[in-house]
């Protein structure tokens, strides 16, 4: 039996329209907005000036903390002008604006497609390079890598777990990268494995990829720690807790961070990252997005640059579908629907879903019928209809003592309430609440 | 039989005397002192346990009136001055008079002056709206709509209007408790002065963008010219991030303001009409860029 998480879970149409296409490189821009706020934590701090003539893979923003990343040109021209833009929520984020000029690359960059195995660096080393090159979480929750690859005091990281899972339907980008770049990504395992000093690691991957499943295997040569786990097809297998209970049965306590469990969970796009960084000198300045929808002539998946528009992305797959009535930035799951088409791509864009006007529209919100339907998919073990009561009347004491701020936002209950109660906008709102609360207790 | 019926009653007879002598003993040792004033102040309040004073319910707001002994920083909307001056008398003191409040909704972004550029169908709640995007419309700033200031008003003062999609404030009936003022998640709502008549003059607009962009999403933004500022004779307008903002404290109700704005981002409420030789004097200057579907 295929190993999976235990409770909860749903199962939502894959439509992985765009499994079959390889990755194509997209047409370089005329411009892109570069935020300077594309990761969790403080944003960076600018370190170009308007008129600065920049080469693709220049430090353009320094990272402004431990938890912060840095940002590089993802193009070469002319620094336009430092101003506020539109972010994906449609709230202005400052950001650089940068006119392409030709494509000249930083010289640092080993631009050849050759693979580099052997490993020279010291840990040390290698994680200063991820940081360096400004890698944050490329699954859609941007947390700064080298922050997770540095174990609290007195935690020890035991296994590091590879997220292959792409448990998202319509999302294939990680599926792509793991059949057109399985070696590197071992490669870029074997790196994460020195700087964490750990002995075992394993790519968990859903069951409904069998091809990159195989390609994967084919690729584990020798005794190297690193092993293939085929995950039954059940969402969210992905979620960082349900992948570690899933391969190694341990489950992250309430509150906790994995390193608890001696565990430490990368996304495979992130590994390829770490790999262009650390054998190819590269920065993170592109990545690839799936651009995908029902309506939509023809899904595909990009490698693109950080700060293309998102229009861009959508011409080039066929152009915006008539009846589209969402575009949504990561999956359907738990992706949030763009404001307009002029946001840029950021470095946790995964996905961008087109959905037609039906299926994109909420049904009419209907009373609890007390189904407990919710509570049944929920694979954290929470409550969602009784969270979604207390934050609507704003009882915020209660939501913490529920746990409100284990909830994953995974969208399972949402999913299958059969009354369309909008019960994740709540958990989210309280969630937002709970938390700001507990900042000001420690303060 | 008749014995046992007369045993039962004299023992629990007996059971509840001394029961109550030990309560009487008990009850005098662990007496609690409440200021009888304390009372007597909250029955002098409105009761309405709107948490306007910024005190959870009327008897907190009481219990503090009474320890703190004076009346500075402490005031209930709801009752007003009639109110704090029974409270005064309680304590034997002299109440200051506050002037009285009244909220106003500062954004005129109805659907003709502000085009809808996609549409929000998630939970009915400004709240989760502005956690989730920027708004409906091109203004990051503006009225999201779903009525949250409605839901938090206890007066039934504030509803929304189905024509302009916007909350309107009922004079009569607002209290300036401040509930619709947290519950904005976008700060639309101001307590303001309230002024002979009801008339206001405020700026009916939050956008802090430059005025070019904030021009382009709403035809009646404050684009932060400062024509106004330098218009008001009383010092009363100040320009803030691209925004103006007029001190009721200060404004005599002039209305020069409005006359100069170029974009009718100025609200005068309750006005009689203007005379004719006046509008005829302001027309050139502003008749070019106002918007032909005049407010109020």
């Amino acid at each position: 039996m295929l190993k999976s998480f235990k409770i909860g879970g749903v199962h939502p149409a894959e439509n992985k329209l765009s499994a079959q296409k390889a990755i194509e490189v997209l047409a370089l821009p005329k411009s892109v907005f570069i935020p300077v706020g594309q990761h969790i934590g403080a944003p960076a701090e600018v370190v170009v000036q308007k008129g600065d003539k920049v080469k693709v893979g220049q430090l353009i923003a320094k990272s402004s903390g431990f938890v912060s990343a840095n940002i590089h040109s993802s193009v070469s021209g002319t620094v336009k002008k430092i101003e506020s833009g539109p972010d994906t929520s449609g709230y202005p984020k400052t950001g650089i604006y940068i006119d392409v000029e030709d494509d000249l690359w930083d010289e640092q960059i080993d631009r050849s497609t050759e693979l580099k195995t052997s490993v020279t660096l010291d840990a040390a080393a290698i994680l200063a390079k991820i940081q360096d090159a400004g890698i944050v979480g490329l699954g859609g929750a941007t947390f700064p890598t080298h922050v997770k690859l540095v174990p609290p005091k007195g935690m020890k990281a035991e296994v590091l777990l590879i997220n292959g899972v792409e448990c998202e339907p319509y999302l294939t980008s990680d599926h792509r990268m793991m059949l057109e770049h399985g070696a590197e990504l071992i490669v870029g395992v074997q790196l994460l494995m020195k700087v964490l000093n750990v002995a075992k690691a394993a790519i968990g991957i859903e069951n409904n990829k069998p091809d990159a499943i195989k390609k994967m295997n084919s690729l584990l040569t020798g005794n190297n720690g690193i092993s293939v786990v085929p995950l039954k097809v059940k969402y969210p297998q992905g979620g960082e807790k349900q992948l570690i209970k899933a391969v190694t049965g341990r489950e992250v306590p309430s509150g906790a961070l994995p390193i608890s469990v001696g565990a430490v969970v990368t996304n495979i796009a992130t590994t390829f990252a770490v790999y262009e960084a650390v054998q190819k000198n590269k920065p993170l300045f592109e990545r690839v997005v799936t651009v995908t929808g029902k309506t939509v002539k023809n899904p595909s998946n990009f490698r693109v640059r950080i700060g293309t528009t998102i229009s861009e992305l959508i011409d080039a797959a066929g152009g915006l579908p008539e009846n589209c009535g969402k575009i949504i930035n990561g999956g359907p799951m738990m992706g949030k629907a763009f404001a307009n088409t002029g946001i840029p791509v950021t470095k946790g864009t995964s996905g961008i879903v087109m959905m037609p006007d039906g299926e994109a529209k909420r049904k009419e919100v209907m009373p609890c019928i007390r189904c407990s339907r919710c509570v049944s998919v929920c694979p954290m073990g929470l409550e969602p209809y009784l969270l979604m009561t207390v934050s609507e009347q704003e009882i915020w004491d209660r939501a913490e003592r529920e746990c409100v701020m284990d909830c994953i936002e995974c969208g399972s209950c949402s999913f299958t309430c059969p009354a369309n109660r909008p019960l994740l906008d709540y958990i989210r709102l309280g969630k937002g609440k709970v938390g700001a609360i507990i900042r000001n207790r420690k303060n | 039989m008749s014995t046992i019926i007369i045993y039962t009653i004299l023992t629990l007879s007996i059971i509840g005397i001394l029961s109550a002598i030990i309560l009487y003993f008990v009850a005098q040792k662990f007496k609690v002192y409440e200021d009888p004033r304390i009372d007597q102040v909250e029955a002098a309040l409105p009761g309405a346990n709107c948490g306007g004073c910024g005190f959870a319910g009327c008897r907190a707001f009481a219990e503090t009136c009474v320890s703190r002994g004076e009346l500075s920083d402490l005031f209930c909307p709801v009752g007003g001055n009639d109110c704090m001056g029974g409270v005064a008398d309680i304590l034997g003191i002299v109440a200051e008079k506050k002037d009285p409040k009244v909220a106003v909704v500062r954004c005129n972004g109805t659907c003709e002056h502000r085009p809808k550029t996609n549409v929000f169908d998630g939970a009915v709640s400004c709240a989760i709206a502005a956690s989730l995007y920027s708004g409906d419309t091109g203004c990051q700033y503006g009225c999201l709509g779903c009525g949250d200031c409605v839901v938090a008003c206890d007066f039934d003062a504030i509803h929304m209007n189905p024509v302009t999609g916007l909350p309107e404030v009922d004079d009569e009936k607002c209290v300036a408790c401040g509930a619709c003022v947290k519950a904005c998640p976008k700060t639309l709502i101001e307590l303001r002065k309230k002024a002979p008549k009801d008339r206001k003059i405020y700026v009916a607009c939050r956008n802090m963008d430059k005025g070019a962009v904030a021009r382009k999403s709403c035809s009646v933004a404050c684009i932060g010219c400062s024509k106004c500022e330098k218009e008001c004779k009383y010092d009363a307008i100040t320009i803030a991030n691209n925004l103006a903002f007029i001190d009721s404290d200060k404004c005599k109700l002039c209305r020069k303001c409005v006359s100069v704005c170029p974009t009718n981002a100025i609200a005068e409420l309750n006005f009689p009409p203007r005379k004719i030789a006046v509008a005829e004097e302001v027309a050139p200057e502003t008749g070019k860029i106002k918007p032909e579907s005049s407010e109020n």
